[in-house]
């Protein structure tokens, strides 16, 4: 090799014609910028195709946070609705946590892409859903499952603002690395029941939003290089909470995977897709929230658990077993209620609970 | 050999919330060039002032943070064996946050 610098005297696999520009790290190819848009897209747009995932005339919400996620999500979706002419009416769904220094600047982004990209959209707050900004969580539960309490918040903040808008379908900006990741915390926590569902590309057919994640298969590396040459406008700082996520381990261990293997993280989500649940397991039952009527798999669904903990001062209900949770020996019955006494007694430090009907 | 160094997505502020710097790095003594493994560790000690964690593991860019020299993904350049030369844009894009 001559110099060993800049070698770059092959040309785009793809096209042979332009420089490359980038090496996919899907595929490894050494491919130009244009060549990069066009098979990025395709791809997507077969994904959307060979998984049914809409239908013409379907109201569409897109989870956007402002992230770079979303943002391609949006851009993408709405350039191939046009392309291929899907017939979709596309919608941005912002979810507002309160987190104060984060997500007040990337709502900014957001209000940007509404008219950068000509989607109409609609922010839901945990304050008026739940009577809770995230901050104020925190200050209460203090910085450890801080990502418990707004996980469980947002899917039910999304699937309202959904409701508002009257969509068809919510879709996410979740992306292969996330899949994967989602499979092997699914497999440390021994948590069956999702392990069977987290890698379908569809959720929620049978109920009121079905959501669907058109970057099931899209390489987060692949997302960050398309944003970054076509100069999207998006917003990047982690959330200040978030360092203490146990998500942290498993991303870390992906992108160490990736760095020697990238086909890894297909592997975990095929993995995910092909396993199978000894039919002796035990799985939980679906039903719905006696409180507000959303989807669980107790007589109390998670949030409405958590909100119960949050308004009578007792932070740590739905978080820690039953007798830690609660100071002194009351304990929650199976169904994860407290005994008729406790329940009687005077709230310590409620606030307005957002209402929560379905 | 005069270099514009540009951090984005988050990585400024490790280094004092400055998104891009004009620096000027000694090339090795022994056979007057600089690789892109060179520029790193000189990054580290001189520009990074806090939580060098987040930019480096081990010898390299931890992962998740991309390198383009030049407008060019660096894995197609030869990664850290890559040359650089007088003038070059060196850019360290994080993508370690959320979607």
């Amino acid at each position: 090799m001559e110099e060993g610098k800049r070698a770059v005297s092959r040309l785009c696999s793809i096209c042979s014609q332009r420089r490359p520009a980038l090496k996919r790290p899907k595929t490894l190819e050494q491919i130009c910028r244009e060549c990069f848009y066009a098979v990025f897209e395709e791809e997507i747009h077969r994904v959307i195709m060979e998984n049914h995932l809409f239908k013409a005339g379907e109201r569409i919400a897109v989870a956007a946070s402002g992230g770079k996620d979303s943002t391609v999500l949006a851009y993408v979706l709405s350039e191939l609705n046009r392309r291929h002419d899907y017939g979709l009416d596309l919608f941005l769904l912002s979810v507002d946590e309160g987190i104060t220094g984060y997500r007040d600047d990337s709502l900014e982004t957001v209000k940007r892409n509404e008219i950068q990209y000509g989607l109409p959209l609609k922010v839901v707050s945990y304050k008026d859903l739940y009577g809770w900004t995230m901050d104020e969580i925190v200050k209460v539960i203090g910085l450890k499952n801080n990502c418990t309490f707004c996980g469980v918040f947002r899917r039910q903040a999304l699937d309202r603002g959904a409701a508002l808008l009257k969509v068809d379908k919510l879709v996410t900006g979740h992306n292969a690395d996330d899949m994967a990741e989602t499979v092997l915390l699914n497999i440390l926590r021994g948590d069956i029941a999702r392990l069977s569902r987290c890698t379908f590309i569809m959720t929620g057919e049978d109920g009121p939003i079905p959501r669907c994640k058109p970057f099931k298969y899209t390489y987060e590396k692949e997302i960050d290089k398309y944003a970054y040459f076509k100069k999207l406008d998006y917003f990047s700082t982690e959330c200040i909470y978030s360092p203490n996520a146990y998500r942290g381990f498993a991303r870390e261990f992906i992108k160490d995977l990736e760095r020697i293997r990238p086909q890894a993280i297909l592997d975990i989500i095929r993995s995910g897709e092909d396993f199978r649940i000894s039919s002796s397991t035990r799985m939980p039952d679906q039903g719905t929230c006696e409180r507000c009527g959303y989807i669980s798999s107790q007589k109390l669904c998670k949030a409405c658990v958590l909100l119960e903990g949050l308004n009578r001062g007792l932070p740590k209900l739905g978080i820690s077993r039953a007798r830690e949770a609660i100071n002194g020996s009351e304990k929650l019955d199976k169904s994860g209620r407290l005994p008729k006494a406790e329940a009687e007694r005077p709230i310590l430090q409620s606030k307005p609970c957002g209402n929560l009907e379905f | 050999m005069r270099l514009t160094l540009e951090f984005g997505g988050g990585l400024d502020l490790l280094c004092q919330s400055v998104k891009i710097h004009h620096v000027d790095v000694t090339p090795n003594v022994e056979n007057g060039k600089l690789t892109l493994r060179d520029l790193l560790s000189w990054v580290r000690t001189s520009l990074i002032k806090e939580r060098p964690e987040m930019f480096m593991k081990g010898d390299s860019v931890r992962p998740g943070i991309l390198v383009l020299v030049n407008d060019c993904d660096w894995e197609l350049c030869g990664g850290h064996d890559t040359e650089l030369e007088e003038k070059d844009v060196v850019v360290f894009i994080s993508t370690l946050h959320g979607g």
